[in-house]
């Protein structure tokens, strides 16, 4: 996938149409999502934004196959991921997650977690998988940490190896659920460039749930604001910022203005949410 | 990102002690801390206090008991006066035979608990089929199990090598699949979209993710085996460090059973030492993860 590429012409277009998704929990039905629609092209950066508990997670679980849908349908590149006749997708390393905790295996080191991927898939073998995901590794500038174990680097350094976890299978879509919560802001900083330069250079779609209105400007090309639960499309503001984005982008008039006209939208939102009062869903 | 891959480089070059230098250093860091001296002085304590009740001031009903004194005298003499020190070989006998079993009962436990433990813990069918009946049989007393032993299984060996099994078993069984439960779910969804099969999960995710509940359940498990054995050995057996102690205090020789009481209390306590040292090696990731905790 070459940069050149206009972004309607890559893969990874991800339809998604009136999406319903009803929980049961002890008999009482509780409405996540709620008829919502969104269209996100091949190779764009897709920022959903929306209070805590709205069912944005919800949304990105039945995209990667975690759980079921109600009504409507999910479609990647047209081919159908789940709808009415298959409530759920089937999980695969087309949409790769990037998990909100971190989801390494702490009992494999970090290239062993890097070449698990391609390993089972049995796309490379396994020699192969350890030795391009010491490549890789080596690449996202973690190439002294090879043999080290999740629990034994910083949470920065985690994070990026996970990321290469989901880009060695060469993914379509790249979900990441509020990937950089629990970072202070310098190193969401150096994990926001990273991720930008990943992106220049695969040109995967991706998927990005954020709580961080600046987040979600500095990367995103588009904006989804998502009401509080159940979780609707609300208002989608374009990025047009012209990549690539450095940090000096953030002090500008432009991204001021979108600031304030994200804001606007998520903050009545946040105000609904905190009055309700609701549990997150998982 | 050049700078920064050079201070960690520098990082790596601090040499790091090895082999040797890392033991004496240790060591140092051991004796450097008040605990040797409070083990040390709480054993003295005990022993003292022993010594005080027993053969001190000759307490009322401890006089029946033998001393610290009296019982090394004849543990470390070459002609015990009640027939065992650690030059007979008896002593060695009952030992050895000990733990031959133990090693045959806490192995053939380990083999089917840990297997049975993780499907139970990996599929819900599994163990809705046999969680309810192992629930059930779990707090039947070991002791409760000897008539049934004996009456089942023939001669001395086998009932001894059951019961000692059994307890051990229902440890590790449920230990095991607690920790599979105890496996966050995101480790699954993980392995489902980097492409797993449900073998994968399992040899991945499953087995690694609840080692160390079961290696928490291991340590448990060997002093429970040790537990029931000496119950079974005291009620149908003829060698063994709990027969020993029976056997004395039937013969009203009371030195051998305390001696046979410090033994398995000693050996009680390396074996556990041994199941964690094993653990400790499977396990690099999660002592490492636990060191950077400052654990």
């Amino acid at each position: 996938m070459s940069k050149n590429m206009k972004i309607s012409e890559r893969l990874g277009a991800l339809s998604i149409k009136n999406v319903t998704k009803v929980y049961d929990p002890e008999g009482v039905n509780v409405k996540a999502v709620d008829n919502c629609s969104m269209e996100i092209e091949g190779g764009e950066v897709c920022m959903i934004v929306g209070p805590s508990g709205c069912g944005k997670t919800t949304l990105l679980n039945s995209i990667a196959g975690f759980h079921s849908i109600t009504e409507g349908s999910i479609h990647l590149d047209n081919e159908l991921l789940c709808g009415p006749e298959k409530p759920i997708a089937a999980q695969g390393a087309d949409r790769m997650v990037v998990f909100q905790h971190g989801a390494l295996f702490p009992w494999k080191t970090l290239q062993e977690n890097v070449a698990y991927g391609p390993t089972v898939q049995k796309t490379l073998g396994a020699k192969e998988a350890m030795s391009k995901a010491g490549d890789m590794l080596a690449e996202a500038g973690l190439g002294n940490f090879l043999t080290r174990y999740p629990g034994e680097v910083s949470s920065g350094m985690a994070r990026r190896a996970e990321i290469v976890r989901a880009l060695i299978n060469d993914p379509k879509v790249l979900l990441l659920d509020e990937p950089y919560r629990a970072m202070d802001a310098l190193t969401k900083q150096i994990m926001h460039e990273s991720l930008l330069e990943t992106y220049d250079r695969t040109g995967v779609t991706i998927f990005f749930i954020t709580h961080d209105l600046e987040e979600a400007i500095f990367l995103g090309d588009k904006v989804h604001i998502v009401t509080t639960r159940p979780c609707q499309l609300k208002k989608t503001v374009e990025v047009k910022i012209p990549r690539p984005r450095s940090y000096e982008t953030q002090s500008s008039e432009d991204f001021r203005k979108l600031l304030a006209e994200v804001n606007e939208a998520v903050h009545e939102e946040a105000v609904k949410a905190f009055q309700a009062g609701e549990r997150e869903l998982a | 990102m050049s700078a920064s891959s050079q201070a960690t480089n520098g990082q790596n070059k601090i040499a790091k002690p090895q082999g040797f230098d890392l033991l004496i250093y240790r060591v140092k860091k051991y004796f450097g801390r008040l605990d040797p001296y409070l083990t040390i002085l709480g054993i003295g304590l005990w022993l003292f206090t022993y010594w005080v009740l027993c053969e001190g001031l000759q307490v009322w009903r401890f006089t029946k008991l033998p001393g610290p004194v009296a019982v090394s005298k004849d543990w470390f003499s070459t002609t015990p006066f009640q027939g065992i020190s650690i030059f007979t070989a008896e002593y060695y006998d009952h030992i050895a035979v000990s733990c031959r079993r133990i090693l045959i009962a806490f192995g053939i436990a380990t083999a089917l608990g840990v297997p049975l433990g993780l499907f139970m813990g990996w599929s819900r069918s599994i163990r809705d089929y046999i969680f309810p009946l192992i629930e059930v049989l779990r707090p039947i007393p070991i002791l409760a199990w000897v008539p049934l032993s004996i009456l089942l299984l023939p001669g001395f060996e086998w009932p001894v090598l059951f019961l000692a099994t059994l307890a051990s078993f229902f440890v590790t069984t449920l230990n095991a699949m607690l920790g599979v439960d105890s496996i966050d779910e995101e480790y699954f969804r993980a392995a489902g979209c980097l492409g797993s099969s449900r073998w994968d999960v399992f040899m991945n995710v499953v087995v690694p993710g609840a080692l160390p509940f079961i290696f928490t359940g291991l340590q448990i498990s060997i002093g429970v085996a040790w537990f029931s054995l000496v119950a079974a050995e005291m009620v149908s057996g003829d060698l063994g460090l709990g027969y020993l102690i029976v056997d004395a205090y039937m013969n009203n020789v009371t030195v051998p059973m305390v001696i046979a009481m410090i033994t398995l209390g000693f050996i009680g306590y390396f074996s556990s030492a041994l199941v964690r040292m094993l653990g400790n090696k499977l396990m690099a990731w999660h002592v490492k993860e636990l060191n950077q905790q400052g654990r």
